[in-house]
This record gives structure tokens, sequence and C-alpha cells, in this order.
């Protein structure tokens, strides 16, 4: 029972980011019918603007500068972010009225620029991140086990996100007019509000989530350049489970999909990689369009 | 990743431009004699060997005086990337087209295999110092293929026994899923099952794993004494660093860190690592010779040797003195000769290669000192015992190796 607590709560850990990276491709495709490829590499691109910021910026360019990790929480976001938009206005948008492959073909030539360009300068197993803020380094008592302060942190703080974003899409006035422009992106635009304006905004902002996913990653697992790739296979099978466009089904799919990784290490762990996939195969079986999407 | 590699072949390259225009020697093949360090240099394993054990060659030809009865010594070096295809591709081109002569550092067991039996069908010396698997010196051991600082057979024998003995009978091993992994679970499973403890599970992780957590856990369930860890480098040190953040040390569980090099150590700090015991075959400052070295190396590396730098050393230096004894770079020979050799340096005392290609020496167990006995940055080990030849190598009578006659 002990066992299965504790693996839970190690499940959850994983759910978060899974969580924060679908919640972003969940939003990107449900506003720009973009399956975002890259959005593995935005994610290792936020964990490396922690790392630069804290251990290169000297270094690097001359910069007699430390951002930390409380400053990382803002400055990767912005960063990655700035650029998923820059992307999307000087890329993607040329896609727009083309096939979704179209876009992810693009995408997808994007991560591998940016993994390849990371893996030139760094450690392609992976630098550790030293800039784990002292407060967080200590450990917490559970009961039924110790769990290190910063894992629970990362937690909070990822649900804190996670459902921040939810309520802006959803109850909203600028959710509801994002989401008047995925339904009817001329009628919304007739209105006159200004739906390219909102869709670049909103890559962006999928963007930052995935970045800043990156920089609570970063004190956990090492800081790699192949980090967002061992990852996004997953993401995309959480959201292909949790229904396409859906964001509430992708915050919970990840978090649930987290939790039955974790007991799948319980009771049968060889499955543990594989157990996500297995679900997504019957759930594109028997309910193509995702457990909380709608079917068309 | 690609820059060191392409660095390498690079300086090959330009290594054979410089030497054509040079009379060939009578005795010597090409008119130069090549030295191959094929390491990681960018992955987990960059740190214990990597860029180091091209420093440790270097200035063993350096000690030699640069040059062998008037050839001049060169070494050239690559990053395997820790991938076997790559490794072979690498050594391929340097003995064919290249011509090197001998190849060493070789850390990482599949790299090993790869290398030692490729070379060994082209006739080509290799002198192992990285890799742990005992298959280099067993089921798959070559004529041309010597297995110079550890193997997988020596590392439980000390570290597994004293263990045992302390009241740790129950092991639960997080193994690394490759060759070597499996060889060095499998080997100290057999010492700990001798001593009558007993193995209840095993759990594989991938190589280079961040997250140790859930792993862990599981060690911590299955109820055992002690979590061997059939890992190294960086894994090692992920595995222990985590364990300290998830208590398990403190909930009453012992780690045995079955393969720990000195800079694991040092990147883990004193106050996780203090008390860890395992078995190595070098202390830097384990007498004055090698401390007089291990300076030297610190000076040139800014990091004092681990084990199997210094047998970069020692095995680079040997085989010039073995090449220098017969004359030629003739593999035959020069291997014959190396057998014959007692090896004697501030690595090894009185060290004998034997038929199968296993260097038989003693070894050491080691623990590491707690923050207070520690007196500079790099004093982290004190000797426990010694460990002779004969209890840490697989006899030349139990050998499975089929180039031993019995």
């Amino acid at each position: 029972m002990q066992l299965i607590t504790a693996q839970a709560l190690l499940g959850l850990n994983v759910g978060v980011f899974y969580a924060m990276l679908s919640l972003g491709l969940a939003v990107i495709f449900g506003l720009l019918n973009i399956i975002n490829f890259a959005h593995g590499a935005m994610y290792m691109l936020g964990a490396f603007v922690a790392l630069i910021g804290y251990s290169y910026l000297e270094q690097w360019f001359g910069i007699s500068l430390q951002i930390g990790f409380w400053g990382s929480l803002i400055m990767a976001p912005l960063v990655v972010g700035l650029l998923g938009i820059i992307i999307e206005r000087t890329m993607l948008k040329r896609l727009a009225n083309l096939d979704h492959i179209y876009g992810l073909l693009l995408t997808f030539g994007i991560t591998l620029i940016l993994q390849g360009l990371f893996a030139n300068y760094f450690n392609v197993s992976g630098t550790p991140y030293p800039g784990q803020p002292e407060v967080l380094s200590g450990v917490l008592n559970l009961g039924f086990m110790y769990f290190p302060t910063y894992r629970m942190f990362a937690i909070v703080f990822s649900l804190v996100v996670c459902f921040a974003t939810w309520y802006v899409i959803e109850h909203t006035r600028l959710g509801s007019r994002l989401r008047a422009g995925v339904e009817n992106p001329q009628l919304t635009q007739a209105f006159g509000l200004n739906v390219p304006l909102m869709v670049t905004l909103t890559f962006g902002f999928g963007a930052a989530l995935a970045g800043l996913a990156g920089v609570l990653a970063a004190p956990i697992y090492s800081v790699s350049p192949l980090m967002g790739a061992d990852l996004i296979i997953v993401v995309f099978a959480v959201v292909v489970i949790g229904g396409m466009g859906s964001i509430m089904g992708a915050i919970l799919t990840g978090l649930a999909l987290g939790l039955v990784e974790g007991m799948t290490k319980v009771f049968y762990p060889p499955a543990a990689n594989t157990v996500i996939f297995f679900l997504m195969v019957l759930v594109l079986l028997f309910r193509p369009a995702g457990l909380f999407g709608k079917e068309q | 990743m690609f820059s060191n590699w392409k660095t390498g072949i690079a300086t090959v390259a330009a290594a054979t431009a410089v030497s054509l225009p040079m009379a060939a020697n009578a005795e010597l093949s090409d008119g130069v004699l090549k030295i191959g360090v094929l390491s990681d240099m960018s992955g987990v394993y960059k740190t214990l060997e990597g860029p180091g054990a091209v420093t440790a060659a270097e200035m063993a030809v350096e000690d030699f005086g640069g040059s062998i009865m008037g050839t001049p010594i060169e070494i050239v070096s690559a990053d395997h990337q820790n991938k076997a295809d790559i490794a072979a591709s690498t050594a391929r081109e340097w003995i064919d087209d290249d011509e090197v002569d001998m190849l060493t550092a070789l850390d990482n067991s599949s790299v090993a295999l790869a290398v030692q039996g490729l070379a060994a069908e082209r006739k080509v010396i290799t002198m192992n110092t990285g890799a742990g698997t005992t298959a280099l010196t067993e089921e798959q051991c070559t004529p041309y293929g010597i297995h110079y600082v550890y193997d997988t057979h020596a590392l439980p024998v000390g570290t597994a026994t004293a263990m045992v003995k302390n009241g740790g009978e129950k092991w639960f091993f997080l193994t690394a899923d490759y060759a070597f992994g499996h060889s060095l679970r499998d080997n100290t499973g057999a010492v700990v099952e001798e001593l009558g403890g007993e193995v209840v599970g095993s759990i594989q992780h991938p190589l280079s794993t961040n997250d140790f957590s859930s792993y862990l856990l599981q060690a911590q369930a299955s109820g055992a004494d002690v979590i061997g860890l059939a890992n190294a480098g960086q894994d090692t040190v992920n595995a222990i660093k985590q364990a300290n953040q998830f208590q398990i040390v403190q909930s009453g569980q012992k780690l045995a860190g079955m393969l720990v090099f000195i800079t694991d150590v040092h990147s883990m700090g004193l106050d996780i690592a203090q008390g860890l015991q395992f078995t190595t075959a070098f202390v830097w400052n384990q007498d004055e010779e090698a401390l007089e070295w291990s300076n030297r190396f610190n000076e040139r590396h800014g990091a004092m040797p681990t084990m199997v730098q210094a047998g970069v050393y020692s095995a680079v230096s040997n085989y010039l003195k073995a090449v220098e004894a017969v004359g030629t770079d003739d593999s035959d020979a020069v291997r014959a000769q190396l057998g014959e050799m007692e090896l004697n340096d501030f690595f090894v005392d009185g060290g004998k290669i034997a038929p199968n290609g296993s260097m038989l020496h003693d070894m050491f167990l080691v623990e590491v000192k707690s923050p207070d006995e520690s007196e500079s940055e790099w004093d982290l080990l004190n000797v426990v015992s010694r460990i002779p030849a004969d209890q840490a190598y697989i006899s030349m009578e139990e050998t499975k190796c089929d180039l031993v006659n019995k």
C-alpha cells in the first residue's frame, strides 16, 4: 500500500509535466489546427534558457549576471514564447491554408534543427541544473514516504498553471473570444476581432507553457538536448487519448496517465513505458475522437 | 557532440599527411607508431575516461621521449558516443586507412566488444582500460585483446564480500540495461549467493537515466538490505544522489556502488557519499610514486586521475616498452612480449597479462571519507583492504576463454 501511494505521487509528478505540455499542444491545435511537433523542442529550450541564464551568461556573453530559478520561471517562458511568435509569424502562417501534415513536417524540421544546435554545444546525456533554490532543497516527510520538497513544489505549481489556463479559456471574456475564433474565424473577424493576432499570441502562449515546463523540469532531470524528444511522443499520445483540442481533457488525461504509468511500475514494471501507447491504441479503436473530444 | 569526432578524424588526416614524406623505418611498419584513444568524449563516461584518457596517453608518450627507435609516436583520439556502430566504423577507419597500431580506452562494454573483435580480425592489439564486461577475456577473448584495469569479476569480490559479511544478505539490483550492467549484476549476484546471501530482485534501467526515483522506491519496497548499483558514471551518481533525496539510506538500507570512480565521489560530495564502500584498481595517493604522477596529471587535466585514466598511462607505456623490447610493431611479437613482462609502475605492482588477455593485479576495497577526515579537495578515500590478484580475477583454470590450454 505504501508503495502504491508513493508511486502514485511520483506518477503525479510525471503527470503534471504531461498535463502542462499536452495543454499547450491542445490549445495550439484547437485554435490554429497545427500539430506542433516543435513543442518538445520548446520544452527543451525552456530548460536551456534556465541553465544558460544560471551558468553561462558571463562565460558566453560577457554579462556578469546570474538569473536564478525564480527569474528563469519568468524569463524562459518569455524567451520561448517570443520564439514561438516568430516561428508562427514567419513560417507557420504561410502554411495556414494547407493540410495539417505540412505544419507537422515544418515543426518537425524545426525540432531537429534546435536539437542539433544544442547537441553541438552541450552534453547529449545531460547537464545537471545547479540553480535549484535553497528553500526548496529539503525533504518532506509525508508519513508513508520522504518526498523532495522541490518535486512537491513542481506538482503544485504546475497544477495551478494548468487550471488557471483552463479557467481563462473557458470562463473569461478573453477566452470566449478565443473560442469564438476557433469555432468560426470568418464570423469572429467580421465582428471586428483581430483573429490573426489572437492566433499568433496563442501560439506564443502555448510555446511559453512548454518553456515553463522545461524550467520546472530542469532541477529534477538533467538538461539535455534530447529531453523534449523523449517526452513529446508520450505527450502526443496523451493528447490523442484526451481528445484533440479539449483543454480540460488534456489536463485530466495528462494527470491520469502519469498515475497509470506510476501504477504500472508497481504491478508490472517492464510495461511502464508502453502502457500509454496501449491505451492510445484502444482509444483510437473504440473512441477515435478521444475521451473528452466531441465526435463529429 | 560531432565536433569531437570530427576533430579526431581531422587529427588523423593531418597526421597521415605529415607522416607521408618521412622515411619508413625498417622495423616499424609505416614510419609512425600510432596509438588510438577511442573514448566517450561527450556522454556519461566523459569525466571518468574521455579527454583525461587522451591526456594520460600523451603523458605516457612524452615520458617515453616522443619517439621509439627513431620513429615518432602519435596519439589520435575520437568520440565513440557510446555507440558500438560508431566505435566500430571509427576503429575500422583508423586501422584500415590510418594504420593505427594499438587501441586503448574503449570504455563502454558494447563498444569494447565490437572494437576488440574487429581489431583482432585485423591483428591489432587493444588494451582496454574502460569497459567492465568479463566477456572481453572470457567468451569473446581474442589473441590481441588485453583487459587492463578492472572487470566485473574483480569489482564485486571486494565490495560484495565486505557487505555480505557485515549483514547485508538480501540484495536488490538497479542494473544499467546493456552488456556491462548485466555482466556486473550476474557476477555480483554469484558472489552474494556463494556467501549465503540472496538476490531478491533486479530492475533494468536505460543507460543515462535521469530519474531513478521510481526504481529506488521499488528497491526500497523489496525489503532488501542492500541496493546494488550495477551501473556506472553519471547513472551511479544520479542514483546515489536521489537515494539521498528520498532518504533511502537514512531509512535503513545500504547502497553498494559496484563501479564507482573517484570523479563520481568528487561530484557527489562527501556529505552524500561518505561511508560508501567500493572496489578500485588505483587510488591517486596510494603511494609516493602514484602521488607524483597524479599531481602532474592534475596540473594538466584539472582533476585527479580515475583508475582508468591512470590505467591508460600504464597500458600505453608498457605497450611502448614491449615494442622497444622486440624491436618491431608486429602485433604477435608485441603481444607475446607483453605476456612475458612483469608490469611495475605507479599504477600496477607485479601485474601479469594472462593468456586470455586479463591483466592480473591487486585491487583495493576503499571507503569514502567523512567530510571531517578529508584534508583536501581530492582527499576522498581510505583504503580498507587489498584484494590479491588471484582472488580478484578469474583464474586460468576456470576461464572460459578457448585460447587457454588447460
